[in-house]
């Protein structure tokens, strides 16, 4: 990167520098020894030449739209287009979640995206006992396809893309959303959106679980597949490091176990379906967190998208660049906020968001401030949208493209956050890879090191959150408006999925049940079959109940 | 004779899957002494209530992250109950909103800790208001 001249030029200033550092600090020692990210990684006092000097131009930087996508993946930034604004949303009853929807797509949101109630996120009906008490709380219950048509009623499903955060039953969702299309008379080649459907964070981090890792890949493998041949406009997985992150692992193990989950998908696409690489890995995308460590933050993101164009030019040989380009969507972190002080929360996830946005993110969700407490309330999203917004368009970060490269710094770590993943993802291809590394607990076990580290640290202040551990208010009377979700809507909801029982044809959806389990048994892809199913009001519990007959439940080991 | 540990039966009842605290919290008991069952996701408070009478323990914590504690909570306590084994501490933790907190306790949990409290506290609490059976 540099000439042996400045590299000489800056050694010596570098002595004298840090010779006149000594002096100070003997006289006035630092305000504390060690200092580190969020995630525990030292930072060094000062950063120069010398730590980039390693770097080749051409490989390691590039442009924008070139390899390795260090910059970027579209060669005109976010004056071609800023990253959709995309808030999470969804509570109560269909009807509810989509007055929702529309009232965010007024406000100048761009996309949609979808919480699901824990019933439906586990692949249960609100009558079953296991849902009892869970009816809307954390998100929108959905049943059946009748609830699905009322959440997406009004939207236009040809021109909102809309992302569905729902991982084991993502195949009975994606065909309600399938199936309701072709309804509306939209072709299936023009709807555009995402099914997070990643398995293998849910066994790692998130425990939404339903049947084991092995027949968990198999059926993201199907939807892949019918993906690639007949919604080509749909990211089919969104392979998420969001939850990983949240679970307590630390910057460098939410990238490495992120990305080797995508490889791990694409290897099974490979071998399972016979597809070629680039036949279907321009659809595969990304989910990052965006924690509260400003920089170590962008160095992930930029790694990420380095790590991924190499990995899918080298370890795959995809030709492809649309293969090469990591697309992701980021959403600040969750575990970052505090119930304490809670306004407070609107500066974290501001430093966040910007975070994001200069580390090149594509879509992002901001949390709201009163997330840590309760759903958030109509003027909280409110807030964290206008934060995107106030990003955008008033701060200028938009300029110009990935403004801190070539910053030593910002270099030099995200140099360390991609050694130190590959380290990581070298050590799970060691094991067999990422289902047979999940087998043995090792993520899992990773995780809770750092969790219990990190909140080790908390409690001996060596890691700070305000309100929490320093700058605490004693006896704070915390005072925002909550929302809360009404035991009502579980009684609303059971009579809406009673109603649809009623009117169904039971002997044809026994048929479709049936059909769907002979698929699972003969390793046929299920899209087509949930597809009929859900048209002939199958539930998502009943679609779920098959594959776990036949493939078998998976329960958390309950790993710590 | 040795005394006996304090023997805790950490558990996560319902749906939720955020069991960053739990697990957290499992590590903790187990270096602050105490001896630790953790079943793990998704148990049902039949579960729950039965691994307590069977692994005859002297508390149980509760962590729930979805806002069903309502319904979960006061469901274990009863099972419990029911089945004689009042005499086991019941405590939760997790996102519980203030005007909840009445009615758990009256549903019978002892404590109820929410984000920001400190290891240190829950151990505190526990060495305070637990002692091992005989």
């Amino acid at each position: 990167m540099f000439t042996k001249e400045l590299l000489d030029q800056s050694s010596q200033m570098r002595k004298k520098w840090e010779d006149e550092v000594k002096k100070i600090i003997a006289k006035n020692a630092d305000q504390k020894d060690n200092w580190t990210t969020v995630s525990d990684l030292e930072i060094k006092r000062i950063y120069g030449p010398e730590d980039i000097k390693d770097m080749d131009f051409e490989k390691d930087i590039a442009y924008p739209g070139q390899f390795p996508y260090l910059r970027g993946n579209q060669a005109t930034g976010y004056r071609g287009k800023y990253w959709t604004f995309r808030m999470f949303s969804g509570m109560g009853t269909a009807v509810e979640t989509n007055k929702r929807w529309h009232l965010l797509l007024q406000t100048g949101q761009t996309g949609l995206s979808t919480a699901f109630d824990f019933p439906t996120l586990m692949g249960y009906d609100t009558d079953s006992p296991k849902a009892k008490g869970e009816c809307g709380k954390c998100g929108v219950a959905i049943d059946t396809i009748d609830d699905f048509r009322d959440l997406i009623k009004g939207i236009p499903l040809d021109k909102i893309s809309t992302s569905m955060t729902i991982n084991p039953p993502a195949t009975a969702l994606w065909a309600m959303y399938c199936a309701s299309a072709e309804q509306q008379g939209i072709p299936l080649s023009k709807i555009a959106g995402t099914i997070q459907n990643d398995m293998l964070k849910e066994f790692i981090a998130q425990k939404t679980l339903m049947c084991p890792p092995e027949a968990s890949v198999k059926l993201i493998s199907d939807t892949i597949e019918f993906g690639t041949h007949h919604v080509p406009k749909w990211n089919t997985v969104s392979i998420s490091g969001y939850h990983i992150r949240e679970a307590g692992a630390t910057a460098v193990q939410e990238l490495a176990f992120t990305l080797r989950d995508g490889m791990e998908y694409v290897e099974d696409v490979i071998r399972r379906k016979g597809l070629h690489v680039d036949q279907f890995a321009p659809r595969l995308s990304f989910f990052f967190n965006s924690h509260i460590d400003f920089f170590e933050e962008i160095a992930k993101l930029r790694a990420a998208r380095r790590i991924w164009a190499k990995a899918m030019r080298e370890r795959y040989n995809s030709e492809d660049p649309r293969s090469w380009w990591m697309r992701f969507h980021t959403q600040t972190a969750g575990c970052s906020l505090t119930a304490q002080q809670p306004y407070n929360n609107v500066v974290r996830t501001a430093t966040e968001a910007l975070a994001a946005v200069l580390g090149g993110t594509q879509s992002l969700h901001t949390n709201s401030l009163d997330e840590v407490l309760c759903l958030p309330s109509d003027h909280a999203v409110q807030i964290a949208l206008r934060t995107q917004q106030l990003i955008a368009e008033e701060t200028g970060v938009v300029n110009t493209i990935d403004p801190l490269a070539g910053s030593y710094f910002v270099e030099a770590l995200t140099n360390e956050m991609e050694e130190k993943a590959w380290e990581y993802i070298h050590k799970i291809d060691d094991m067999g890879g990422m289902v047979a590394a999940i087998e043995k607990g090792f993520p899992q076990m990773e995780i809770s090191d750092a969790a219990y580290k990190f909140q080790q640290q908390i409690d001996a202040q060596e890691k700070i959150m305000i309100g929490v551990n320093k700058y605490v208010i004693e006896d704070e009377k915390i005072d925002i408006p909550f929302l809360e979700i009404d035991d009502a809507v579980e009684e609303e909801q059971l009579q809406r999925l009673a109603a649809t029982k009623r009117k169904r044809d039971g002997r044809k959806v026994a048929e479709c049940l049936n059909d769907l389990a002979a698929a699972c048994q003969k390793g046929e892809n299920v899209m087509p079959y949930c597809i009929e199913a859900v048209k002939n009001y199958a539930t998502v519990q009943e679609i779920c109940d098959v594959y776990r007959d036949v493939y078998g439940e998976y329960r958390d080991p309950g790993i710590y | 004779m040795a005394d006996r540990r304090i023997r805790i039966l950490l558990a996560k009842p319902g749906l939720d899957g955020h069991d960053r605290g739990a697990r957290v919290l499992a590590r903790c008991f187990r270096d602050a002494g105490f001896e630790v069952i953790y079943t793990g996701c998704h148990q049902t408070p039949e579960q729950i209530a039965a691994v307590a009478i069977q692994e005859d323990v002297d508390l149980v914590g509760l962590s729930c992250l979805s806002g069903a504690h309502k319904y979960l909570f006061p469901a274990v306590c009863s099972l419990m109950k029911e089945q004689g084994a009042d005499d086991v501490i019941v405590i939760g933790g997790g996102i519980i909103p203030e005007q909840d907190m009445q009615g758990l306790y009256d549903a019978g949990l002892k404590a109820l800790f929410t984000p920001g409290a400190t290891l240190e506290s829950i151990v505190d609490w526990i060495n305070n208001n637990v002692t091992p059976k005989e």
